[in-house]
């Protein structure tokens, strides 16, 4: 059994269909990549998923559970961390208490201690900044914030919409090997971007979305190879 | 010697005027709605520390606390039944117009209970006054009681907001509620504990209110509720020092001007400051630039 398996979703804004039954397993300990042209359904598959959006149809069963209806705000405690399109973190608070934010739900103060060293640790730039208010920091830094909050809540599986979105060069390649790090350290992962190439390079499995619809899946190797892949997202 | 007297009397006023502000500025900053049935909560909870005392016989003290239940009972009902159902609503003018709708509920529902009548208000506060200056100025008890429950309530509520977990989700959820949601913070329940505060504060500040101005007919909460409204406005909405500073000054130009300029006109001066203010700054004194998300 999948750790998580959506099955036939679908999800409108009003009249739009943005969903159009998408079905899609992600095992333990994978690195799935999602990808997909600007406006495919990316981003509202992550949101139905962490319950920010509600589908009309389908299923979304996580760990032998069914949470197609289970509101947002309960999601993080059954272990799904979800690092939102454009980060997202909160501006007004420290890069501390946003971290702190990230560990909410979480009751054992010993164990929390211990994560947000883990989190420093792999984002020494944090730690240096971590009185600082979040707004003030570099797209790249939000990222590793936005990145370090959810792991702050000790997921088993981490879903992440585009972390590479606008940032330069050096900073995609250290988001990359951080995603890489999160997934060898036992959390599963799965990978929303426009970043193709770079996607499918650390991915085991991949799927691809176009205008709501999974029109592509396999092995991330292999679709690296497709010639329609190439064509599309790879820009070759 | 007058100067300074009404520059204390300003603050007083104004005072009255912070506390109630709070509440709006943090109802709009979480909840993202002008609530402006907040006035009328205010006179609802002057109206149970009047019949508590002057019916019941109950002692002061007791009579404010009772009145803190009843409003946040009475604020966390109102925005479940009349605000909660419209949270996600196509046009933010139906919650608007909803609140307003509320505030007329009140102060008809208070017209039946209580009558048109003008109660003469308990006095509450029994603190002695001081004379200062060899007797050329005399300060009241309630009006240093009100400066000190201002200054005690910012305290708290400024505590409260950046060092406790409750506080940090309001900020969270002010700032984006999806992202807090993601973080596990339970929404509703912050707008409801956001309520709730802002209601308990609108007791206090009803009390005080009509221990300076012991008049207290169904409409005592309208004008100090837009004044707050104001001065929330004037100060930054959404801005927990913008509102407090808002209402101080906001106090002390209404109680300058009807001293030296016209009692008549005083109002209209604080809403002409109001406007010259948003003129230069249309964010308010504290407000931040943030652009609104589309
Ligand atoms: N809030 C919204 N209201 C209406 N339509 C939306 C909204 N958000 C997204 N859409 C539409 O839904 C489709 C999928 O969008 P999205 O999931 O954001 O795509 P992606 O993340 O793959 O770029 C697009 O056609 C987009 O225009
Ligand atoms: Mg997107």
């Amino acid at each position: 059994m999948a750790m998580l398996t959506v099955k036939d979703l679908e999800v409108y804004y009003g009249v739009i269909q943005a969903l159009k039954g998408i079905s899609f397993e992600v095992n333990q300990g994978e690195v799935i990549a999602l990808i997909g042209a600007n406006g495919a359904g990316k981003t509202t598959t992550l949101h139905t998923l962490t319950g920010l959006l509600s589908s009309t149809k389908g299923s979304i069963i996580f760990e032998d559970r069914d949470i197609t209806k289970v509101p947002a705000h309960k999601i993080v405690e059954m272990g799904i961390a979800h690092v939102p399109e454009g980060r997202r973190i909160f501006a007004e608070l420290s890069v501390y208490e946003n971290l702190m934010m990230g560990a909410y739900t979480r009751k054992d103060k010993a164990e929390i201690a211990g994560t947000l060293e883990n989190v420093y640790k792999r984002f020494p730039r944090l730690e240096e900044r971590k009185g600082q208010r979040a707004g003030t920091l570099s797209g790249g830094e939000q990222q590793m914030l936005a990145m370090g909050r959810a792991l702050m809540s000790h997921p088993k599986l981490i879903v992440m919409d585009e972390p590479s979105m606008g940032l330069s060069p050096i900073f995609v390649n250290e988001i990359f090997n951080i995603i890489e790090e999160v997934s060898a350290g036992g959390t599963t992962v799965l990978l929303v971007e426009q970043n193709a190439k770079k996607a499918l390079s650390i991915a085991d499995r991949a799927y691809v979305l176009e205008t709501g619809k999974i029109v592509l899946e396999g092995k991330a190797d292999t679709l690296m190879h497709d010639d329609a892949i190439k064509k599309a997202y790879l820009g070759e | 010697m007058s100067f300074i007297s009404h520059l204390i009397n300003g603050i007083s006023l104004g005072s009255v005027y912070a506390i109630i502000a709070l509440g709006y500025t943090m109802v709009y900053g979480i909840a993202k709605m002008l609530n402006f049935a907040h006035g009328d909560v205010i006179m609802i909870g002057a109206y149970v520390v009047f019949t508590s005392m002057t019916g019941m016989g109950l002692n002061p003290i007791l009579s404010i606390l009772l009145s803190m239940v009843v409003c946040t009972v009475l604020g966390v009902v109102i925005e479940r039944i009349a605000y909660k159902p419209l949270r996600n609503a196509a046009s933010p003018l139906a919650v608007l117009i909803t609140a307003i709708g509320i505030s007329y509920l009140l102060q008809n529902v208070a017209l039946l209970l209580f009558g048109a009548g003008a109660k003469t208000f308990t006095n509450v506060v029994t603190f002695p006054s001081i004379s200062l200056a060899g007797g050329k100025l005399t300060i009241t008890g309630v009006t240093i009681v009100t400066i000190l429950a201002c200054i005690v309530i910012m305290v708290g509520l400024s505590l409260f907001v950046g060092k406790t977990k409750p506080g940090r989700a309001m900020q969270a959820v002010s700032e984006d509620r999806g992202a807090a949601q993601l973080m596990g913070v339970n929404v509703n329940g912050t707008i409801a504990l956001t309520f709730a505060i802002g209601s308990a504060l609108a007791a206090i500040a009803g009390v005080l209110l009509c221990s300076a101005y012991p008049s207290l007919t169904p409409y005592t909460g309208a004008m100090p509720g837009i004044k707050a409204f104001v001065a929330a406005v004037f100060g930054g909405i959404g801005s927990i020092p913008g509102a407090m500073i808002g209402g101080i000054l906001l106090g002390i130009i209404e109680l300058l001007s009807k001293a030296y300029i016209s009692s008549q006109v005083a109002d209209a001066i604080v809403f002409a400051v109001l406007i010259v203010v948003l003129l230069i700054k249309p964010t308010g004194l504290f407000g931040k630039n943030i652009q609104e998300k589309v």
